[in-house]
């Protein structure tokens, strides 16, 4: 069924809001296909970057 | 090479990659008003209709799934209210996914399910679409403008 619940992970929710964002991100803040692409890398980099060094920052407050 | 070559090589490669894109549209007052419009009701369509077809589509597919994936998680889907500033702000960011919007609150959708954890990220995730619809519909209007190719 097209909505059936689904459940994801933390982690899997995460990323598939980063691919999702940065693909928007990449197309509308640049002109050039090439630096879309780039722009759109560097937005999930961050994106995934920021998820692992706040669980690692959460992990470290929680001992 | 020197890093000076190296700009000067990485300028003109740009120049060339620019000059294959199609040119910059001459500002059309009519596009620049219907293009968003379109956008925002039909994720991704304010491209298409200027040509911009694989922009277009991964924006659809991209804002249109990042949506019915917060469905399918049992997020919240807000409706017009004066309550509380963030149920308030939550209503805008939801509106902005347009037609999505529209059509789930037709077939009564997105009724939110607070004893799991995860319709809390389906809520973030259609508010968060709403807005990158919204982004993205700026986006049309500014290649509308002639100010983007």
């Amino acid at each position: 069924m097209l909505l059936s619940p689904l459940q994801l992970s933390h982690f899997a929710a995460a990323l598939v809001f980063a691919i999702f964002a940065s693909v928007v991100f990449g197309i509308t803040q640049r002109e050039l296909p090439k630096d879309m692409l780039r722009y759109g890398l560097y937005c999930f980099s961050l994106f995934i970057g920021g998820v692992i060094v706040a669980g690692w920052a959460m992990w470290l407050i929680k001992r | 090479m020197s890093s000076t070559g190296k700009n000067l090589e990485a300028a003109l490669d740009r120049d060339k990659a620019r000059a294959a894109q199609p040119p910059l549209t001459a500002a059309s007052p009519t596009m620049a008003v219907v293009a968003p419009a379109v956008g925002w009701l039909i994720p991704g369509a304010g491209h298409i209709i200027q040509g911009r077809w694989i922009r277009g589509i991964l924006l659809m597919i991209s804002v249109t799934c990042m949506f019915v994936l917060g469905l399918k998680m049992q997020g919240k889907i807000y409706a017009f209210n004066t309550g509380d500033l963030l149920d308030m702000l939550g209503f805008i960011g939801d509106l902005g996914a347009g037609g999505l919007y529209i059509v789930s609150r037709a077939l009564d959708l997105g009724s939110g399910a607070i004893f799991r954890a995860t319709a809390d990220y389906g809520t973030k995730f259609m508010i968060v679409a709403g807005l990158l619809n919204v982004i993205a519909s700026v986006d049309a209007h500014h290649i509308a403008l002639g100010k983007k190719r």
